[in-house]
């Protein structure tokens, strides 16, 4: 006979069950990003899913620790990192940003749920620093149609002009994955439905950022839909292993994503802050989980 | 009333409406002298002796928790041996070959209660510990002193959250009278001014027919829980029910409310009525290898496996005393059945989960009814940090094991924290 401690029953989740439903939740953003962008945006995501999965294959081979690829974390980080890079980007870059986000960014660290930072996003600021010129070279909507080699195009962050409504489609200029805000937003509430991520985080980034762009006299709609601030919002800022756990933690956390943005997009040299700012938020997060500990039902002093 | 943490649970209640029935009597009983919590008692019978049903064979010791135990069958003491419990621990056993006859005690008769004294002293002589599972000598919870931790609260744990578990539900629907009459004898004893039934709304007849046999009494309420587990951990119970918070090395009683299980609530209106001491219980047999799952009146120390023919228990691999959350695992199918055991429940293929790295998602700290942070009181445990521990209030833990239940990464949380609260116990 079997002898175990209780509990003898489980949920039947499974870390890979919760990054198949982030894969699912993706799906919409990459499939826009595919329509708006064409075949090279899709080569583009395969490529970086691809380096990333045999990144974590090696990384664990050469670490002589057990095989992590199963679990779809990589497949994961793969997607996020195309999804933040223009389309059309040297397919050598897309290697680098995965080496970077899997090999230094995640599996340094010890693997899943080790990582002090989100590695998409790492990987992106690395390919953002190395690589200035070509991460901010974008393409403009449906340019794979036109026949002309390289129609570039500011995005709605510097341009300032873009119509609402291109911008709920993602019809503008910008990275594969973050401009299509309806397939983003689509996406998120699907993640929240089936009760992956909650929308701590994300309503504290977006709301944040939206006031402060209210209070210095911007467009607050225009704010949350241009950029990578939806895609930064749904699906990073809400990563398990980089962001605080508890529900005040969280919204802590997307507060401070939303300051520093803001600020970034505001007054710093980059048009962009999001990334710089879920990263940044990502060294406080043990920081903001020793704030906000929960005080357990009974306890009889405070905890320090 | 107060919303609960927790989880969701399939209930599998299938035994829910089969009614109880008796089984045939064993040809042999073993009864382990501690069936409680506290001491176990001194065998008052010796090798060889005629024992009758309801005759005391177990004298509890003076000093300290302890309960007596008697005779659930008529017929001879064969021998009396070690015993190990579930948990490791050992004590006497008093075999007993019964002799079918099930010939009564001659001194069984209602117990005669004057005062509180006599009161807990009747209690006490029943034999009489929580029914729910941890087995709580009922005697101790009720000589609280009123003049410290006056009581206003009378609470009836009906909630009976654990899945396939129904021995609970079954007492209300065919003992109701029994608990009533358990509930307002304690009420009256202990001058309690009000009492409250809470069970879980996935049990509606129950709380309809309680309601009924209640009738136009005020003092006496049933309440509807939402069916989430651990509803019925006593401090989760009474903070839905009362709003009220025991605190952490304190007991219900110092938060002015004793909770009792309608088991044993019911159990006690029987003693009142006709003295016989606890010799026997209901259980429920089910799990997912049983084909005919159902409810039995089991005499204390029948075999477990005396039981399996009952309810058609195939291929099992794993047995637990209880149900699949909080059960306690049978090494030996030979166990006997105690008075902690409100269910047997056997299990095929129960454990498919491989445990991988933390992936921090959190879900264990939404589910801990206590408020708790089992991931971070896990890596605490794994770093003997035991200042981290008790900052972390590792010994609130329940050991609901809604932790462990939730975690994608297969980690065994509540085991974790059994452990921590072992070593920090140890310091």
């Amino acid at each position: 006979m079997n002898v175990s401690p209780s509990p003898h029953m489980h949920d039947n989740i499974s870390t890979s069950k919760i990054m198949l439903q982030v894969i699912i939740a993706l799906m919409p953003a990459c499939i826009a990003g595919g329509i708006i962008f064409g075949p090279t945006a899709v080569f583009d995501l395969a490529l970086c899913v691809a380096s990333c999965v045999l990144c974590e294959y090696i990384c664990r081979r050469l670490m002589k620790k057990s095989n992590t690829v199963s679990d779809l974390s990589a497949v994961v980080t793969g997607l996020l990192l195309g999804a933040n890079l223009p389309v059309g980007i040297d397919p050598l870059c897309c290697v680098i940003g995965s080496v970077a986000a899997i090999a230094v960014a995640k599996q340094l660290f010890g693997g899943i749920g080790q990582n002090f930072a989100n590695p998409a996003i790492f990987g992106r600021i690395v390919l953002t620093v190395s690589f200035a010129s070509q991460m901010t070279t974008w393409r403009e909507p449906f340019y794979y149609k036109k026949g002309v080699d390289a129609v570039t195009a500011a995005t709605p962050l510097i341009t300032k002009n873009a119509a609402y409504s291109d911008l709920f489609l993602g019809t503008t200029g910008g990275c594969i994955g973050e401009t299509c805000a309806a397939a983003l937003i689509l996406g998120g509430v699907y993640l929240a439905a089936v009760k992956i991520i909650t929308l701590h985080a994300p309503a504290a980034f977006i709301g944040t950022t939206a006031l402060l762009t209210l209070l210095a006299g911007g467009d607050p709609v225009y704010a949350v839909l241009s950029g990578g601030l939806l895609l930064g919002a749904f699906f990073m800022a809400t990563d398990y292993s980089t962001a605080p756990i508890t529900g005040k933690g969280k919204l802590l956390f997307g507060a401070g994503c939303g300051l520093i943005t803001f600020a970034i997009r505001q007054w710093g040299s980059y048009p962009e802050g999001v990334s710089f700012s879920i990263l940044f938020m990502n060294l406080l997060t043990p920081y903001i989980d020793r704030l906000c500990v929960l005080k357990p039902i009974g306890a009889k002093e405070e905890r320090q | 009333m107060k919303v609960i943490g927790g989880i969701r649970l399939p209930h599998k209640k299938a035994a829910a409406e089969v009614p109880t029935s008796e089984i045939p009597l064993p040809k042999r009983l073993t009864v382990p002298m501690l069936m409680s919590m506290g001491k176990p008692c001194t065998p008052a019978v010796k090798k060889g002796d005629r024992v009758t049903v309801g005759m005391r064979i177990g004298d509890p010791v003076q000093e300290g928790l302890c309960v007596p135990v008697h005779s659930p069958a008529s017929g001879t003491a064969e021998d009396i041996t070690d015993f190990r419990l579930a948990d490791g621990n050992t004590c006497k056993a008093v075999v007993i070959r019964t002799d079918g006859l099930q010939e009564t005690f001659h001194g069984i008769r209602p117990p005669v209660i004057q005062n509180r004294e006599d009161f807990i002293r009747a209690v006490r002589e029943s034999g009489c510990t929580g029914l729910g599972g941890a087995g709580f000598p009922t005697y101790a919870k009720l000589s609280f002193d009123s003049k410290k931790t006056p009581v206003d609260t009378l609470i009836i744990n009906g909630a009976e959250c654990e899945p396939y578990i129904v021995s609970d539900y079954r007492e209300f629907m065919e003992n109701g009278s029994d608990i009533l009459f358990g509930i307002r004898t304690v009420m009256d004893k202990l001058e309690i001014g009000r009492c409250i039934i809470g069970i879980e709304d996935n049990k509606p007849a129950a709380i309809s027919l309680m309601k009924k046999i209640i009738g136009s009494d005020k003092s006496i309420a049933v309440k509807a829980l939402p069916s989430r587990y651990p509803q019925g951990a006593e401090k989760v119970l009474i903070l839905s029910l009362t709003g009220r918070i025991v605190k952490e090395g304190e007991l219900p009683a110092h938060c002015g409310v004793i909770v009792m299980n309608a088991s044993t609530v019911g159990f006690l209106g029987r003693y009142f009525k006709n003295g016989m001491p606890l010799v026997q219980r209901r259980i429920t047999l089910d799990g997912n290898c049983v084909n005919n799952p159902g409810n039995f009146f089991v005499p204390l120390g029948t075999c477990v496996s005396d039981l399996m023919g009952l309810c058609g228990a195939e291929g099992y691999e794993e047995a637990f005393y209880g149900g699949p959350m909080m059960g306690v695992s049978l090494y030996d199918i030979r166990q006997p059945v105690t008075k902690l055991n409100n269910g047997i429940t056997f299990f095929k293929k129960i454990h498919s989960v491989q445990t991988t790295a933390c992936i921090r998602c959190g879900r264990c700290v939404r589910a801990c009814p206590v408020k708790l942070m089992p991931l971070d009181l896990e890596s605490a445990y794994d770093k003997k940090d035991t200042k981290e521990l008790k900052r972390l209030k590792a010994g609130l833990c329940i050991n609901c094991g809604c932790c462990t239940y939730v975690c994608p990464a297969g980690r065994r949380l509540a085991e974790k924290n059994q452990l921590a609260k072992q070593m920090l116990a140890k310091l």
